[in-house]
């Protein structure tokens, strides 16, 4: 055998799974750089000037909003999320209480408040902004969402079989793109939620400042997405399944230190 | 009316590190969109000028600068202004920490 072509041999085995892993340090190294200074900060500032606006039939602003802490405690409240509300009689996250809040506190209708949750680049919405600025909140504060009361396991339960579930003309679920360790689409790997790890740094890292859409992207919104992804009916903002599958991935990933919300791709 | 902004300095191995975030759309000639994009950043320390950039149509959306100036005390007023090729401009002023 020539020894070129033993390296060939060697090349095969080793080199591909080397510039693997070169990639990925790429990747870390550049999600490094831009790590300090993210545009989030500016929708931080701008969810604060919604939070403080009076707005709706009531003319009040969301400042007596209740996120589980207490009326208009934001300091760790995004870190216990979701959690069942005895008000709603259901678990919520961030973004369902906020709608709660818009509907029970500022007296809107729900078609209203939902009018328009996931904006763009151009005009981002009031829910995003909202979400950057409680979520800022948490920085620094362990990951605890609520897993003691029976809607709150039943909510995890039901997310954990929706990730399996599935469905649509692709038959598609959760599983078919996060369901085997080191899958990606183009750059972005695809992490598995079931393993705690992966959960850890989603539940951690979100919402977030996109770059390559210059928005701002909320968990509701990447369910929502990924649903479209998948060729399913559109889920319902706030809606149980949506919920529960936020609550699956948030308890799997809990007690990762918030650092949010930052700079995603 | 401009977005917000938002500015940071602070002293480091005695310069003064500054990081300012921009809220600006950027808009390139291929967006087939008017073009929208900052020209000029002004950075004043104290009032004087020490930085005058020309910014191109390549800088992204919402703009993060970081830069470092020689030098700079406690309490030294950085002022960072933008103007774009609309004349529309923002600026926002910090002492440093």
């Amino acid at each position: 055998m020539s020894r070129a072509f033993a390296r060939i041999l060697v090349c095969l085995a080793f080199c591909a799974p080397a510039a693997a892993q070169d990639v990925k340090k790429e990747i870390e190294r550049y999600r490094q750089m831009v790590n300090d200074g993210s545009p989030a900060e500016l929708f931080e500032l701008e969810g604060e000037a919604l939070w403080k606006k009076p707005q709706g039939p009531k003319q009040v602003s969301l400042e007596k909003c209740d996120l589980g802490l207490g009326p208009g405690v934001l300091k760790g409240a995004y870190a216990a999320l979701p959690r069942y509300f005895k008000d709603a009689d259901r678990v919520m996250d961030l973004e369902t209480r906020l709608l709660h809040c818009m509907v029970n506190l500022q007296g809107r209708s729900r078609e209203e408040a939902t009018k328009r949750v996931f904006g763009n680049a151009d005009r981002p919405s009031e829910m995003e902004s909202l979400s950057a600025y409680v979520a800022a909140q948490s920085r620094g504060m362990k990951m605890a969402p609520g897993e003691s009361h029976p809607k709150e396991k039943a909510a995890y339960e039901l997310g954990k079989a929706l990730y399996f579930q599935r469905a649509g003309s692709w038959d598609f679920a959760c599983t078919s793109c996060h369901g085997e360790e080191g899958r990606r689409i183009r750059l972005q790997e695809l992490p598995v939620l079931l393993n705690p790890a992966n959960a850890r740094s989603v539940a951690a890292s979100w919402p977030a400042y996109r770059i390559s859409t210059s928005g701002f992207v909320t968990m509701q919104w990447r369910m929502n997405n990924c649903y479209q992804q998948m060729r399913m009916p559109e889920p319902a903002f706030g809606s149980d399944a949506t919920v529960a599958l936020i609550q699956f991935i948030t308890v799997t990933g809990k007690g990762e230190v918030y650092r949010g919300p930052g700079n995603k791709r | 009316m401009a977005g917000p902004m938002k500015m940071r300095a602070m002293l480091a191995g005695g310069n003064t590190e500054v990081r300012v975030l921009m809220t600006h759309p950027m808009t390139t000639a291929q967006s087939g969109q008017p073009l929208h994009f900052i020209q000029n950043v002004t950075v004043k320390l104290n009032g004087r000028a020490v930085i005058e950039a020309e910014v191109s149509q390549a800088v992204s959306r919402n703009p993060v600068f970081s830069f470092r100036l020689k030098g700079g005390a406690k309490g030294d007023k950085v002022e960072v202004a933008w103007l774009d090729n609309k004349g529309e401009s923002n600026k926002i002023e910090t002492a440093v920490a």
